[in-house]
């Protein structure tokens, strides 16, 4: 049986899968993999279906002991992947053997990467989904000492094409669709969203995150709390806008002026603080159009052998 | 807006956002209940969740499976459908027991002062009408309830409590609630309800949804106990 013994686990390690879907009348939010697109390819590298649970490491310091053959990949945030001390390749397949060491040191570029183990890891299920959401008590962290049994095991040998290896770098440029109460926003106000740059905040965490710039008046008034989609614009009183993401709150106030297109979230999540980001209006029949021919073009991406 | 009307915005590439008034009243909230037992029911598979809040659906859908257009038009039609009087039957009625008292609520002595009402007069007031469940959200199983009667309306304390115990009802403003679990919180604590609001473990987590009725019934620290309240 293939698995893992965690020897360190890392700033902030969590099992993700898909996310937990179908349960916002709970009041329970999605979860699931911050940056949708590396977690994508973890898993396909490992020979695992769309969704399967893999470890979503943010800023790194994880290290984990075999405890079977198999085939791990870690994809995502550039972070030093080593082997029993010796430097190995992300976005591509591994073998491991039991008693190998494999070790995710400090984030260089970008912010989470995911490591993905042939079968997928084993997690507890909550509402149909592993995601750990902490706001929620919904699993939990990893801790020494903890041993992950792993599915079925393969012997693979796969990379990502290296052009197709995404690179994580500032200025982010957020495409948003309007909708929401975009309406009640002042023609002042959205110019000073589209015309400024903004920085993504310390205070940036799994449920949003904050930037910081030229105020955006909010529209005033009150309102009654309404479900918020994954990468809605908030903007606050403070006109400081906050972009929604995987562990955000099912309802809320606050007036909205858009959504950021999910690829560019993914982008987004990967953002340190401090780093630049830019809005910038996109249509709702391109950012359709652009989604879906996204799905295709890596659902068509052929792996090459590693070699 | 007038009351048989909706008004369907964009929330993003693949969601769409229903209003079916501006306003908190059961009207309303029948309607969004309505509305949302029909999407769930009727496009179970071509939707990933909706989200039913005070006045408005979220409703958030698998673009592989339906186009946006056919999806509005498909609320369209279950919008109108509110209208009709199937639409207006009652949400489910659950009676919830609450153990009141200054003990239980450490809040209720401080409504002598901002509403010249005594614990007893509070209390009276808070189980002599039924709520209705406007929203779920904050937290998992965290119902807001209202509208509460205006002379037991206290708005949020200035300094939110670290811990607030599993089961304690508050009041914030109109509305009322009780805490699924222990947590951090700003509301006015007037007692504590021993049956368990939010589940993760049984198969109907929630004893209550968003459209249902409400009903507090008091009852005495002892028969809170043998409820199982926790002490």
């Amino acid at each position: 049986m293939s698995g893992f013994r965690v020897l360190k686990p890392g700033v902030l390690s969590l099992f993700q899968d898909a996310g937990r879907l179908g349960h916002h009348a709970l009041g329970l939010t999605t979860g699931g993999p911050m940056d949708g697109e590396a977690f994508y390819w973890a898993n396909r590298l490992t020979g695992n279906a769309e969704g399967v649970t893999a470890l979503e490491v943010a800023q790194g310091g994880l290290r984990l002991e075999s405890t079977g053959a198999t085939s791990v990949a870690v994809a995502g945030a550039v972070m030093p992947l080593k082997i029993n001390g010796q430097t190995k390749a992300l976005w591509r397949s591994h073998r491991v053997t039991a008693g190998d060491v494999l070790e995710l040191g400090h984030a260089t570029a970008g912010l989470r990467a995911y490591v993905a183990a042939s079968g997928g890891f084993n997690a507890p299920v909550h509402f149909g989904s592993t995601a750990v959401v902490q706001r929620e008590g919904l699993g939990a962290l990893l801790h020494v000492g903890q041993e992950i049994v792993c599915g079925t095991p393969a012997d693979l040998d796969w990379a990502l094409p290296m052009e197709q290896i995404p690179r994580y770098e500032a200025p982010v440029t957020l495409r948003v669709v309007e909708g929401y109460q975009a309406a009640e926003f002042s023609a002042e106000a959205l110019r000073m969203f589209y015309g400024s740059a903004f920085q993504v905040s310390p205070r940036s965490d799994r449920m949003g995150y904050r930037l910081e710039g030229n105020p955006v008046l909010a529209p005033a008034g009150e309102r009654l709390s309404e479900g918020i989609a994954y990468g809605a614009v908030q903007v606050p009183p403070d006109g400081q806008p906050i972009v929604l993401l995987n562990d955000r709150p099912t309802i809320g106030g606050y007036p909205k002026l858009g959504t950021v297109l999910s690829l560019d979230c993914w982008k987004l999540a990967q953002c340190m603080p401090g780093a630049t980001v830019y809005f910038e209006v996109i249509a709702l029949e391109t950012a359709q159009t652009l989604v879906e021919e996204a799905m295709r073009a890596r659902d068509a991406t052929a792996l090459k052998r590693g070699a | 807006m007038p009351d048989d009307l909706m008004r369907i915005e964009v929330a993003g590439e693949n969601a769409l956002i229903v209003y079916m008034g501006d306003t908190l009243s059961p009207c309303v909230a029948d309607r969004v209940r309505f509305l949302d037992q029909q999407l769930r029911k009727r496009l179970a598979d071509q939707l990933v969740d909706t989200v039913p809040s005070y006045a408005s659906v979220l409703v958030i859908y698998r673009p592989d499976r339906i186009r946006m257009e056919a999806l509005q038009e498909h609320i369209e039609e279950f919008g109108r459908a509110t209208s009709e009087p199937m639409a207006k039957e009652d949400g489910l009625l659950v009676t919830l027991p609450v153990w009141y008292g200054p003990e239980a609520g450490p809040d209720l002595m401080a409504f002598a002062e901002t509403n010249g009402l005594s614990p007893d007069e509070v209390v009276q007031r808070h189980h002599a009408r039924e709520y209705r469940v406007y929203a779920i959200g904050f937290a998992p199983g965290f119902a807001y309830l209202g509208e509460v009667d205006e002379a037991i309306a206290r708005p949020r304390l200035a300094t939110p409590r670290q811990h607030v115990p599993t089961g304690s009802v508050g009041i914030a403003d109109r509305q009322t609630a009780v805490y699924p679990a222990e947590s951090p919180g700003g509301w006015n604590l007037i007692g504590r309800c021993p049956v368990r609001i939010f589940d993760p473990q049984a198969a109907a987590p929630m004893p209550m949804g968003v459209g249902d009725r409400i009903q507090f019934e008091p009852i005495s620290r002892s028969e809170y106990l043998k409820l199982g309240g926790m002490p």
